[in-house]
């Protein structure tokens, strides 16, 4: 036999790895001290995030909750931690949290707005995630008007005889399609509902209202404020600026001259003016055109100029994402065969909006967040509130606490929406 | 959804017209409620509780109108209307009032054709700095930096008063009253420049009060007092009379706890009989029954309890009556007779 003693027999060991190469150390070697100037900027980071929260976490804890006045708060604050200290009054907020989000809505009402707001993630589930069955999109077109009656209240019978006529101008679409020209079937879509909403839409609610009493107390507008507010002004401007601004996107590209000049003219229009002008277009100049006496809904006006501004906006971000398909796209749709219709709804549009969809969560945001500007033409939105809860003789002087606690909340909202259109791009990724 | 709304309402506001032609009297009267356009958030003068009941001096002022033509105070819808919306609120007839800390002013009052109906309160503008600077007098401001609101009659006045007295000064532009506060605070500018009342109050909110001053010169004349729409008299002597009414039961020694029992039997003193209904009638001059001015002073006291409750003195706010005392306290709050 060989001797072959120099040959290991057994393994070694499995060793752990040095130190430097694992765990928190190498992460920091790697991420943080990589060079010198990083190693410096990183320093220069990690004192200003302790100088930051050094000030602002004393603040925050060294607060009071209880205190009924900003004077007490200070003295209860004194009190706790010492003379000289500032820390948060929150008091304000528990005391007002409720008007905050509700606005001046009736307290044994609150069940609504909750109800609607639930209905409401019920109602987007099968629009946001496509593992449910597309039958609930009926509860989804249906939800608007729920979501109507529930806030406002007042007879059912109003909303229901709205859905009437728009199953009234489906119905006349599909019978005079088949009797004479699809053409002709359209136009019978738009004109039977007009006919019913201005002639019969009212009687016809109120008749039934008569048979058949449901109702509920009806709220004015001027009750809704807070986040209930910015949220309805929101999701509707969100809701129906999509399909509008699909409808704008696709007639500006259209060659139908006409339709092609009123969107180009449209979009240009609104895209032209500051949100705020037209807030005060819907708050004050529209109280001109009216008869006096008109009770013409201040949020309705101001919903229908939020979601037409959001419309423009969202006809630019579409047309990006139609300009941005490949033109082989559009060819190869023309040489299967496929109609305009056909071709942009099965092959145009779902590429489209794929591309669009970091574009047109941005908007979303963009929108959300100028509800506020509500509080320039006097409506209450949280912004507005809190002007409200600081005239109070008790609370006047706040100012950090309320604006700390709106922007969390509309943080918290964005934020949703941003982790949201993170997870549609990744779930549609076809790239390789 | 909209859409349907949107043509619905026009449907039914073609239908409403018809009725609104009417005087604003019928009008309040028909709904039952009076429509008053109120600041969306002013200390002392509008602001709503925790449970959005609205308190103020201006509030007050609705309440009383309120409580004279419809028999109940609470029978108001604030409107809550800012600096921008308030005067297109009153002209298209969203509110039949306006009591919202609005200087009357020539042009307001004959170019946007509105009728002030008389003045509730006397402000003015006013400075306010910290005592360390050492400053007694506004003159001594020469190169100062002013924390102003923008857009506002106070930074027009402001740049007349610096211009006449020729010293200088840099203005620290601001947007909201808040905002002015914080700056104020941080140090940002030397002098915060506003309405005296405003000045009182926000004083009133430092955590210490006494190291900041409010200087002797106020530089302009702000009469503030609700306001009507030019047009319908009776409607605007209605709202004037029902201030009036006010300040002469201040200025009679009629307040909210004892006007009921004067109210119940003619008293001693013609002119309280003649104001509270129980000789003549002069409610029905105005379109009202006899006890109008009486549920006004019930609801919520005189011009002096009005006062004290909201922004006197007692108050968090602490305003003292100065040129807002009766003329008889040598103030400038009067009222013509009634008789």
């Amino acid at each position: 036999m060989t001797d072959f003693s120099y040959v290991r027999t057994e393994m070694l060991e499995e060793r752990p790895a040095p130190t430097s190469q694992t765990g928190i150390v190498k992460w920091l070697r790697e991420n943080l001290f990589s060079s010198v100037p990083n190693a410096i900027l990183s320093i220069a980071a990690l004192w200003a995030i302790y100088f930051t929260l050094s000030h602002l976490l004393p603040w925050v804890f060294q607060s009071s909750w209880t205190a009924t006045s900003l004077k007490e708060c200070r003295a209860s604050i004194a009190a706790a931690h010492g003379e000289g200290t500032t820390g948060a009054c929150w008091a304000v907020i528990r005391e007002r949290y409720l008007q905050l989000i509700y606005g001046f809505y009736p307290a044994d009402s609150y069940w609504r707005p909750n109800l609607a707001f639930i209905m409401m993630l019920v109602a987007l589930a099968p629009v946001l995630f496509n593992s449910i069955p597309k039958k609930f999109m009926l509860f989804t077109a249906l939800y608007p008007f729920i979501a109507f009656w529930l806030l406002w209240g007042g007879s059912i019978w109003l909303p229901i005889s709205i859905v009437a006529g728009f199953v009234l101008g489906y119905v006349a679409m599909n019978i005079i399609s088949k009797q004479m020209s699809e053409l002709a079937g359209m136009i019978a879509c738009a004109i039977v509902p007009i006919l019913w909403f201005l002639f019969f839409a009212g009687s016809a609610a109120d008749v039934m209202q008569n048979i058949i009493p449901i109702s509920l107390e009806s709220v004015e507008s001027a009750k809704f404020g807070g986040f209930m507010l910015s949220i309805l002004i929101g999701i509707t401007g969100i809701a129906f600026s999509l399909p509008i601004g699909i409808v704008l996107a696709l007639g500006r590209q259209s060659d139908l001259m006409i339709v092609k000049v009123i969107c180009v003219g449209f979009i240009e229009f609104i895209r032209g003016v500051p949100l705020i002008t037209l807030l005060f277009v819907a708050s004050t100049l529209l109280n001109y055109f009216m008869p006096p006496g008109t009770n013409f809904d201040i949020i309705l006006r101001v919903i229908i100029m939020v979601t037409l501004f959001a419309s423009a906006y969202m006809a630019e971000v579409i047309r990006g994402g139609l300009a941005a398909l490949p033109k082989g796209q559009y060819e190869g749709a023309d040489s299967l065969g496929l109609d305009f219709w056909q071709a942009t709804r099965l092959i145009i549009m779902p590429q489209a909006l794929k591309i669009s969809i970091p574009n047109i969560v941005s908007s979303f945001i963009g929108l959300f967040k100028d509800t506020t500007l509500v509080s320039i033409i006097g409506l209450l939105d949280p912004i507005g509130l809190s002007t409200n809860i600081r005239a109070d003789q008790y609370w006047n002087g706040i100012i950090w606490e309320l604006y700390g606690f709106i922007a969390v909340i509309f943080f918290i909202f964005c934020f949703a929406m941003s982790r949201y259109s993170m997870y549609l791009e990744r779930k549609l990724q076809t790239g390789h | 959804m909209k859409k349907s709304v949107f043509l619905g309402t026009l449907a039914a506001a073609s239908v409403a017209a018809g009725v609104a032609a009417a005087g604003t009297l019928d009008d309040v009267k028909a709904a039952g409620e009076l429509k008053c356009g109120v600041s969306t958030g002013l200390v002392g003068f509008a602001a709503a509780d925790a449970s959005g009941k609205w308190n103020g001096f201006d509030v007050d002022v609705c309440r009383a109108v309120a409580a004279a033509v419809l028999g109940d105070g609470s029978k108001v819808k604030f409107v809550p209307t800012t600096g921008k919306t308030r005067f297109t609120a009153l002209a298209s007839g969203e509110v039949d009032m306006l009591a919202r800390n609005t200087t009357w002013t020539f042009s307001r009052d004959v170019d946007l054709k509105f009728e002030f109906v008389g003045v509730n309160y006397y402000d003015g503008q006013g400075f306010m700095v910290p005592k360390a600077l050492g400053v007694t007098s506004a003159k001594d401001l020469d190169g100062a930096t002013v924390c102003i609101q923008t857009g506002t009659t106070t930074e027009l006045n402001l740049a007349d008063f610096f211009r006449s007295n020729n010293i200088s000064y840099e203005p620290v532009p601001v947007e909201t009253n808040a905002e002015t506060q914080a700056q104020y605070l941080a140090g940002a500018c030397d002098v915060y420049t506003t309405d005296a009342s405003g000045l009182a109050a926000t004083r009133a909110t430092f955590e210490n009060p006494d190291d900041h001053t409010v200087l002797p010169e106020i530089i302009s004349k702000e009469p503030l007092g609700p306001l009507v729409r030019h047009g319908d008299n009776q409607w605007g002597d209605i709202v004037r009379w029902t201030l009036n009414a006010l300040i002469t039961a201040e200025e009679l020694g009629v307040t909210s706890a004892n006007v009921a029992q004067m109210s119940g039997a003619a008293g001693g003193n013609p002119e309280v009989n003649r104001l509270l209904g129980t000789e003549g009638d002069l409610g029905a001059m105005l379109g009202l029954d006899k006890a109008w001015a009486s549920r006004a002073i019930a609801n919520a006291g005189n011009y002096g309890e009005i006062f004290a409750t909201n922004i006197g003195e007692a108050s968090p706010i602490g305003i003292a009556r100065g040129l807002n005392a009766p003329w008889t306290d040598g103030g400038l709050i009067y009222s013509p007779p009634f008789r």
